[in-house]
Order: C-alpha cells, then structure tokens, then sequence
C-alpha cells in the first residue's frame, strides 16, 4: 500500500517546518522531504541600506541568535573598511560573543533538544520537557539555568545595549568601552558559567553516559551519517567562534583543505530545490552528488560536533579534558553520531566559559581605545563567524558611500541543511514499517532533526513540552485513513 | 476563579518577541501563576484543532507577534481572532511591519530571484524557484501562499491593543498582562506604554540644547561616539524626539542612536513621514543648495526612517506600475 | 475638458498670508485655472506636516503643491525654511519610494503674485496628465470583507 504521511508542524522551524514521507508498496518509507516554507528576502531589501546598518538589520533574522548575525556584519565590516578594532575592541567583542555561546547552548541543552536526551525517547510524553528534566536532574537545575541565563543577558545588554538585537558592533571596533563595573560583572557571570559548565557536564555524565541504552542510541546507524565536517579553527588549529580559518576535514579525519573566510565562493556552494524555500550548502571541491553521504558527495555538517571534528580540540582546560572524554568514548577519528551533538554542546558551553573567564580577567579590556575609525572607501566584505548552529557566512558589496549594492548570506542552518534532510529521511526509513506510526516513531524522527538544533525560527522557551504533531496516513487516493495527534 | 486562559503566537516572525517573554526570568513564573496559557506552538503541545473547539472569546487575550505574509498566518491570525475576548499586536512586526517590512520596497518576484538565481554561491543554472506546488518522483509536495505584501496585524484582523518594541521591552510586557488579569486595561485600540518622546526618558537629556541645530550629520561609524552626551547634539540622527518611550533608552544606553523600534507617540499616523519632520527641522542650512547638501548627507533615508513602519505607513509600499513591463516613475 | 481624459487631482496647501492671498488676487483677477486644484489654506507653510502630503497621496491625489511666503517675508520668521528642508528631505523618501518628483511641487508666492498661482497650477495639472495616475497599493482588507466577518 503506497500513500503519504504529513509531519506538520515542526514548530522549531519558526512554526512553519514539515515533513512529508511517501510510502512504498510495501508501507516502508520511498523518501521523506523536511520543507522549510519561510523566506523574508533579507539578501533583497539589504539593498540600499546603510552598511553601518546591518549588524541590527541582520539581527533580525533571528531574535533567538542575534548576536551571531551582529557579530558576523560587524566583521564583514571591518572588512569592507579595511580597519581591525584596537586589541581592547576586539577583546570586548569577543568576551560578547562568549557570553551569547554560554547562554545560547545553555537553552538548547535544557530546554529543548537536550529533554529528549535526558529523559529518553521512550518516556512517557508528559515528561519529554524540562519538567522531566527537572525530575531527572533536580529542581534546583531549573532555578540556576534561569538564572544564568538572567545573568548573562543582563551583561548583555549593559555592555551591546540590548539582549535581543544588540547594537554595539561598529567597524573597527564597538561603540563604548568596558568600564570596570561592567568588567566586574563580566567576571562574576563568568564564574557562574564556569562552574555551571562543569554541572551540566557532570548530569551530562551520570544520566546520558550512564545508560548503556543511551550510549547505543547515540552511536546508533539510524542517526549516523559520515560527511565532511567544517567549522573555525584559531592558528593552533583549535577551535575558536570568533575569528580563525575555515578547516574542512574528510568524513576519515584527514584534512581537506582549510581557507579565509574571504574565499568562501570558491569552496562553498549552494543547491536549490523547488520544494522548500531552504537552499543546500555544499562543497564545491566535491561538487553535489544529490542528497547523499560519503567522501564522494560534497554534504558537509556544521556546529558543534562538527567543529569538533574540524579542529584538534579546544584551548581551554576544561573543555579540552571534555573533549577528549568525548572522543575516548566515541571516537578515533570523526565522530559522525548526529545525537553527540548535544554532547559536544555541553563542551563548547565549557569552553565559552572558560574564555569569558579569561577575557573578563584580562586588565586590558578595559582599555578606552575600543574603536579604530574608518578611512578607506568602501567596496566590498566578509565576516565570518560560528554561530551556535553552525558557521554563519555574510558578504556585502556597497558603493563608495557605503550603500549596499549586493548582499549574500549564508545562515548556519543551511550548511546543515542537506545532512538534516538525510539524517530526517534515513530515521524515517529505520523506523516506519508496513504505514505504521507510533507516537514513539514521532519522537524519533524529531530527534533526527533536532540534534541540530536548526537556526533561524528556533525560539527558546521556560516550557518547551514538545512539538504538537499530527500525522496523517492517508492511502493512495488522498483520504485519510488514520490519524495520530500528539497532546 | 479560573485563570485567564490566553495564547501566544508568531507569523512572521524572528523569535526575539518570544524571547523577550522568557526574559521576564523569575518573573515570568509568577505570571504563569496568574493565567492559563491555552496554546503556545513553539513551547506548548497544543494544537490549532484545540484552538478550533474553544468557545468564540473563550480566550482573554491572544498575543500575535509577526507581521503577516502567508496563507498560513492570515489563517491563524483569524481564527486566534474569533476565539479571543482581546487581541493585542505584539511588537513591531505585527504593530507596524517591522525590520522585514522593508520587503515592501521590492517585488516578491525580485526577492526570490536574488536568493535563488542571483546570490553568488547559488549553484543552480536551470533558474529553479520555490514553488507553491512541485513535483517529485514520489508524488507532490505544497507550499504554502506569500502573499505580495508584508502587512500588519490590524490590517488583516481587528486590533485590541498594542505593544511596540523590537522586542518589547520585559518590564511592558509583565505590566501589560498584570493589567489584562486584573482587569484593568485601558480602552480599545490603546498602545501599551508611555506616550511621551524618548527624549523624556534618556539620561543624557539633561545634555540637549534648547535650541538645537545641526550642521552635519555624521554615520556613527565616522566618528567616536561620547556616552554622556545627546546623540543629536553630536550630529548623530537619533529618532529619539519622534519616538515613544518605553525602553529606558536601551539604545543610547549601548551608545547607539534610537532608530525608532518603538514606533511613534498617539495621534501619529505616520512614524515616518513624522520622524523625518523632525530631523529636518534640526538642519542648520538656509538656501537651497545647502539644504540639498544637508538632506543628502542624510543616507538611505527609507531605511533610517521607515526601518521597522513601512507597512504601516500611509503608502504601506513602494509604489507598483500597473504591469512590469511599464516603465517605473523612478528608477529603482 | 474631454471626459475620456485623465483629469489628476492636485491638493493645495497654501499659507495664509502670502499664498492664499495671491489666490484670492487670481480670482479677483479674473484669471482662470485648471480646476484639478484644490486648496486647502494653512496659516503657514511652516505647519505643513509631511503625513498631510501623504494623505493627500493616500486619499487619491496625483501631486501635492505646496505655497509659502518667499524667503524672508514669512509672517512668522522661519515657518517657509522649516517647510523648505522638510520637503527637501520628503522628497528623498519619496524617491525611494517610487514616487516622481513632479508629484511634490514647492513654490514662493507673494501675496501679490496671482499670475504666478495660475501658471504654476495650470502647469502642474499638465505636467501630471502627461505623468498619468498615481496608483497605490491598498493593504487594508475591503470594507465588504469587513462587513462581513464575524468579530
């Protein structure tokens, strides 16, 4: 019996993602496509805007990430006039953009992708929020990410003017120095964040690591796929989300090739498709192949276990010590188990910690010489960043009064966008069987495609519960032969 | 007494206006203590059939953020309509058409073009667009109408209340729901915050000329930027004297002009045309050949003063010929 | 005047002591203007608020035509300089907007200039047949839709 099966909503896809899987003769799964019906036209009606404008423009691509697009136009724009900010300018950004990294995984952990690992894909549904998470790990757990959270967006918006669509990014530097208030507070949040990295490690650790049942999900076939990897990496080759060289490695680990942001029209392309507004990144060394893995197709993944694929660890201790936990268990070489991600989640949040740290205990930053005035005409540039779903691309072209003529982005989501297709396609196929559906099967096939953790229309809640699903199976004239609601 | 059963709900949308209600932290606990919250789509399992089989304005209040541009969310921006006592537009999308707005000054058939055929990294020499129905060798795949405007709230559905900001600042939102639970909202079609200039509220007020005029404006990249004084007294366009206040002046407070997010003060139709007046008013030019001068120092003035209100404004778009094969009045 | 013919609608803000005068001075003197005009009288061109030219816009106009005292004969000082850069810097909106530049016309006219009053409307009206409608786009739903849907 062939037919359809409708996933619809996935409202971690600004409310508007779906998923349609056609049947085969035998009620096994012929394909499944995740479309995206959402566009905006950003890369239009940039046109004529001011450059200096963008970092708040872009912004609003996504209030959940914004300070991953302030950052990157910021960057584009200290390209595009040809200035570095002054060390204490760069420092301030940085101790920034750690703070949005700590506050922006803590939430994904917790709140969203993380219930499904904590609590299993087997609970019963009323538990697969942060209400089971907070039974599984304490109440206390509850409070204190709150209030991290609270912590850390409040440093926000003293230092960048706003939390949510910041406005501190200038080219050359940020609009007003650190004072030594704002330092005090920056170290207080980042000690907080500090030791609740090591926290959410540790209930990482007894409740997901513990369970041999977990540890087979995670490294599972059904959820794992074995594409090339890229992600920023400093000069030591760590990683690194704020400025650095693009890596690119070989589904086996070996490098592929790394390069400047600036080039990124020569090694990144993208696929359209007509039934999804979503374009698919893929590399251009390798060429696209279709909607396939292996070293022979050009699908390549982002954020964070593909940063750690791309890198040889991370700079700070703690994270590093994580990190190699995580390849112990996982590893050698690449780890492609999609589900690690929100493991490797956990360790970048350490990271983003420990950098605060150091940042916010630098005396330098406090330095009053944040910005580097502009001279040179402008014409073109890029900035690139890793934003927490994954490298985030933005490339203007202005007139000589800084007007942008022509704007390209690449949003993080869309380098993961083919491989989240595969992995939503290849758990539908493990998991349906003779049209049989199960709210059980539901799950599973979301967790494929939350692990990434997709970008824009990602939007972060106190009670995240799950996604309210309906699945229509209707036969092959179109009516419906059953429906399964989620409530 | 039952709580207040009330609904969230995004069209289109960035996140950041629900952002914004989970940063009432703490806060937000006790507000959740106070009311119902019936239907949530990105945080709560309810589902739009379960908005269906409530009474007509069963719900207190739905609270839509977004401006609308689909099929999709004109329908559910109708139904939420139907099932609540009171509807309030939640930020600057859903109040004035907000940062995506500025769409309005193009065709949709040209933004499609720039993100499907244009974009440089676009690999796709057979021209293929996003279709609204596309076939696969499995069978048809949908997808839903754009419609060929951004348009606000209360241009597709009628309008209780209002909460500007991009996005409303924490302390509006609580004080906005405390008020819908204790009964105690103002008369329709009210704007939930102060309505007075931000100027009232900036710290650096007490640094504004009486008599202000301005002889250059300056981009705030050409120049360092002083953290006490009034941005307009450094030659800076800030919209603060067209602007509601609300924020605590969040912006100035990042050493930023106010771009104007929050929209204008009562018995302004138009922010734009209004927040222009203002700056004009500033130029310290007499003579023609100045005044040019001055104005056309003023870059991207759509963008400056229309940032987050061009659906809203009078025109609601850039004017359309009546086919595309006539010649447009001004070349765009 | 054939009824086939685009007849443009250009509303008049005129200032009361210099303008206004002047068109009082036209009709006096027998001087005979397009009647496309309509004039709505100001006490000074400094009170034109740039929302009344698009709600001229809105409300069907094909061009607005505003008149004011010559520089340094306002009646209230400056009201024509603030007029003057607030046109200036409409325009440049209005541009963006797609909207021609011979549809916003800023004129000084004395209060004994009311052969200056014909000729700049009789050219306007002209200028703007030759430009044809201005067409807008309406986003409000139709009032029939309105009539009919259920609160």
């Amino acid at each position: 019996m062939s037919g359809q099966i409708l996933i619809d909503p996935l409202t971690r896809l600004e409310g508007h993602g779906k998923i349609q899987i056609f049947l085969d003769d035998d009620g096994g799964v012929d394909r499944a496509y995740l479309q995206v019906p959402e566009l905006r036209g950003f890369e239009k009606f940039a046109q004529g805007r001011r450059a200096e404008d963008m970092p708040q423009i872009t912004s609003r691509i996504c209030g959940v990430c914004p300070m991953a697009h302030h950052m990157a136009a910021t960057k584009a724009l200290d390209d595009l006039y040809q200035v570095d900010p002054p060390p204490a300018g760069r420092k301030v950004r940085e101790l920034l953009y750690s703070t949005f990294m700590v506050e922006d995984h803590a939430l994904h952990f917790f709140f969203l992708g993380g219930p499904d690992f904590i609590v299993g894909p087997d609970a019963p549904r009323p538990k697969r929020n942060i209400l089971g998470v907070v039974d599984a790990v304490g109440l206390e757990v509850g409070k204190e990410v709150i209030g991290v959270r609270k912590q850390l967006r409040d440093l926000t918006a003293a230092v960048a003017g706003k939390a949510v669509h910041p406005v501190f990014g200038l080219p050359g530097g940020v609009s007003q120095p650190l004072s030594s208030q704002a330092r005090e507070q920056a170290a207080a949040a980042a000690a907080r964040a500090v030791d609740f990295g090591q926290f959410a490690l540790d209930a990482f650790r007894k409740i997901v690591l513990g369970d041999p049942g977990y540890v087979d999900l995670v490294t599972s076939e059904a959820y794992t796929h074995r594409t090339y990897y890229m992600g920023l990496v400093d000069p030591a080759n760590k990683v690194n989300f704020y400025d650095g060289r693009l890596r690119v490695v070989r589904p086996d680990g070996t490098q592929l090739l790394t390069f400047d942001g600036r080039d990124y029209l020569s090694h990144v392309a993208e696929h359209v498709e007509p039934w999804t507004y979503m374009k698919f990144c893929f590399l251009k060394d390798v060429g696209w192949t279709g909607f396939a893995d292996g070293a022979g197709s050009g699908v390549y993944s982002v954020a964070p276990l593909a940063r750690l694929n791309a890198a040889d660890g991370l700079a700070t201790p703690r994270a590093q010590e994580a990190y190699e936990e995580l390849v112990t268990t996982l590893g050698p070489g690449p780890v492609h188990h999609t589900l690690a991600n929100h493991w490797a989640r956990i360790i970048e949040l350490v990271y983003a910690a420990e950098r605060m740290a150091e940042l916010a205990g630098d005396p330098e930053i406090t330095d009053p010489r944040v910005r580097t005035l502009p001279t040179a005409t402008p014409r073109e540039g890029v900035g690139v960043v890793e934003a927490p779903r994954g490298t985030l691309f933005h490339h203007y072209q202005t007139d000589e009064r800084g007007l942008v003529t022509a704007a390209n982005l690449i949003v993080a989501t869309q380098n993961n966008a083919a491989r989240i297709a595969l992995s939503v396609d290849k758990a539908a196929r493990a998991l349906i069987r003779n049209g049989q559906v199960s709210d059980g099967l539901l799950n599973q096939v979301e967790m494929a495609f939350r692990a990434y953790d997709p970008c824009f229309g990602c939007s972060t809640h106190s009670l995240p519960g799950q996604m309210p699903l309906i699945v229509d199976v209707r036969d092959p004239r179109g009516e419906l032969i059953r429906q399964i609601r989620r409530d | 007494m039952t709580k207040p059963k009330i609904a969230f709900y995004w069209c289109a949308s960035c996140g950041g206006c629900e952002e914004a209600v989970v940063d009432l932290g703490e806060d937000l606990l006790a507000v959740v203590e106070l009311v119902e919250v019936a239907f949530w789509p990105v945080a709560l399992d309810f589902k739009r059939e379960d908005v269906e089989a409530l009474d007509d304005g069963e719900l207190a209040a739905a609270f839509l953020n977004g401006a609308v541009r689909t099929s999709e969310q004109e329908e559910m921006a109708r139904l939420l309509r139907r099932k609540a006592a009171a509807v309030v537009a939640f930020g600057s999308c859903a109040m004035h058409g907000g940062v995506p707005g500025l769409a309005n000054l193009h065709e949709s058939r040209d933004i499609l073009d720039v993100a499907y055929r244009e974009a440089p990294s676009v690999q796709n020499d057979e021209g293929t667009l996003p279709a609204r129905e596309s076939r696969v060798p499995e069978g048809q795949l949908m997808l839903p109408e754009f419609g060929a405007t951004v348009r606000t709230l209360d241009q597709v559905i009628d309008v209780d209340y209002y909460l500007p900001g991009c996005p409303p600042p924490p302390g509006l939102i609580a004080s906005a729901v405390t008020a819908l639970v204790e009964g105690k909202l103002p008369a329709k079609g009210a704007v939930l915050a102060p309505d007075v200039a931000l100027c009232s509220q900036c710290p650096r007020a007490a640094t504004k000329p009486d008599k202000l005029l301005v002889q250059t404006f300056r981009r705030p990249h050409e120049v360092l930027i002083d953290t006490d004084l009034c941005l307009l007294a450094q030659g800076l366009v800030c919209l603060g004297p067209a602007t509601r206040a609300g924020c605590a002046a969040a912006c100035p407070g990042g050493n930023m002009p106010c771009t104007g997010c929050m929209g204008p003060t009562s018995g302004v139709v138009d922010y734009g045309a209004k927040a222009l007046s203002a700056i004009a008013s500033l130029l310290d030019a007499d003579g023609g050949d100045e005044i040019a001068a001055r104005v056309a120092e003023i870059a991207d003035p759509v963008g400056t003063f229309y940032r987050y209100s061009l659906p809203a404004s009078l025109l609601h778009r850039r004017v359309r010929t009546a086919a595309r094969e006539e010649k447009e009045e001004v070349a765009p | 005047m054939s009824e086939s013919e685009f007849q443009p609608k250009i509303v008049a803000f005129f200032c009361t002591w210099c303008t206004y005068t002047a068109a009082d001075l036209t009709g006096i003197s027998r001087l005979a203007y397009a009647p496309n005009v309509r004039v709505i009288r100001l006490m000074c061109s400094g009170r034109l608020d740039p929302q009344f030219v698009l709600a001229a816009f809105r409300h069907g106009a094909d061009g607005v035509l505003v008149g004011g005292c010559h520089p340094g004969d306002c009646h209230y000082q400056e009201g024509n300089y603030k007029a003057r850069r607030r046109i200036e810097l409409l325009r440049a909106v209005l541009r963006d907007l797609g909207i021609a530049d011979q549809r916003l016309r800023l004129e000084w006219i004395s209060a004994s200039e009311g052969e200056k009053v014909q000729r700049v409307c009789n050219q306007m009206t002209e200028e703007l047949r030759g430009l044809g409608p201005l067409r807008l786009d309406r986003p409000q739903r139709d009032a029939a839709e309105l009539a009919g849907e259920p609160r």
